[in-house]
């Protein structure tokens, strides 16, 4: 495998955010009591993180070591600034559903973690690259418990019937089946990964 | 006065903020092995918070809304929350080296807790006057320091028991913290004045 589709699959599978590297968990849980929500959020915060990313390894040879993580942070949070008025002017309901969760974007490990562990690092593509890989992997987490919730809690996912909602258990779209959810896919995860 | 008990009612129990609002998930996961780092954190958070929501209320309503830069509210409230556990890393490091020594550890890590800055925002989004915005702090950070100190409880029971291998750890904490926030669905549906 060449060495840029190698970024690619990292931060899916080996580096996965949610389920390796735990980071992140706030949105993990809050976002996801349906397929489409989880999968919103994680496409905007991989929007935010591949433009984040770029940014930060473009100035890196700029910034002084000492301020680097302040510099980070506002970086950072301009990047969110920007996605929370697009996202206000053009899909104001997503915006709504979301809540809290779209600024809080500034304070998701992720973003820092990988600005400081990678994208300090290295050129600005393979940033990029790495944005779209661990960005794809957080994405395909939430989507995965998202569609999971949903499934159990209301019998469907992305809004197509799958059994009816009389057979479902409700408290999985609310708070603690979040937990629930995520503490056995995490356990499933792990067991796949040491056999 | 009624107003006062019910925000204190419904941050601490009915919207506590780890298990209906998911915010400060990665302190409760990461910092809740023992009982005493729990309490050490919880305070940490106190403190922070309170301070933080104060200056960042007052910004959004002296500065930030007086010159239209509602906009910037983000950028502004995460350099504010930053600049300021700098600010009392350095404070405390001079004048109280013995709760320096006890909250040390824990001030970095509070930057990028998402519970001080969701607290900043919701004061606001709330519309709550500095009165409220204060008590609101406080009465999250007394539920976010119960729930901590909650947890640890449990994850030390938890480290004596056998558990399937693939469960041992973050698994079978978050099952854990899903059976509590299942506890503290009970308290929904309280209502003061």
């Amino acid at each position: 495998m060449n060495s840029k589709l190698r970024i690619i699959y990292n931060g899916i599978v080996t580096d996965n955010p949610t389920f390796v590297l735990l980071l992140g968990m706030c949105p993990t849980l809050g976002t996801t009591s349906s397929a489409i929500n989880g999968m919103s959020m994680g496409l905007a915060t991989m929007g935010v993180l591949i433009c984040s990313n770029m940014a930060i390894s473009a100035i890196k040879n700029f910034v002084p070591a000492k301020v680097r993580i302040p510099a980070y942070i506002v970086v950072i949070a301009t990047f969110v600034t920007m996605l929370q008025m697009l996202m206000q002017a053009y899909l104001p309901s997503l915006y709504e559903t979301l809540g809290i969760f779209i600024p809080l974007i500034v304070v998701n490990c992720i973003l820092l973690g990988r600005a400081e562990a990678f994208a300090s690092k290295h050129s600005v593509l393979d940033s990029g690259l790495d944005g779209i890989g661990i960005g794809l992997g957080f994405t395909i987490a939430l989507t995965l418990l998202g569609a999971i919730r949903e499934l159990i809690g209301t019998g469907r996912i992305f809004d197509t019937i799958i059994f009816p909602e009389t057979f479902g258990s409700l408290v999985f779209v609310l708070a603690p089946g979040a937990f629930i959810a995520l503490g056995f896919m995490i356990a499933i995860f792990n067991y796949f990964k040491n056999r | 006065m009624l107003t006062y008990l019910s925000i204190i009612i419904t941050a601490i129990f009915v919207n506590n903020i780890v298990f209906a609002q998911f915010l400060g998930i990665c302190p409760f996961i990461g910092v809740s092995k023992k009982l005493s780092s729990a309490y050490g954190m919880g305070a940490a958070v106190t403190f922070v918070m309170v301070l933080a929501t104060c200056v960042t209320w007052l910004l959004q309503h002296e500065v930030l809304n007086p010159l239209g830069l509602g906009f910037m509210q983000t950028i502004v409230f995460i350099l504010v929350i930053a600049a300021l556990v700098q600010m009392l890393e350095i404070i405390l490091k001079k004048i109280a080296p013995a709760l320096y020594q006890a909250l040390g550890v824990f001030l970095p890590l509070i930057t990028t807790n998402c519970a001080v800055l969701g607290v900043a925002i919701l004061v606001v989004q709330k519309n709550y006057n500095l009165g409220e915005s204060l008590t609101y702090a406080v009465a999250t950070a007394v539920g976010f320091t119960m729930a901590l100190a909650m947890f640890a409880g449990i994850r030390e029971q938890l480290s004596l028991v056998d558990i399937p291998k693939p469960m041992r750890g973050v698994p079978i904490a978050l099952i854990c913290a899903g059976l509590l926030a299942m506890a503290f669905m009970g308290f929904s549906g309280i209502k003061i004045g």
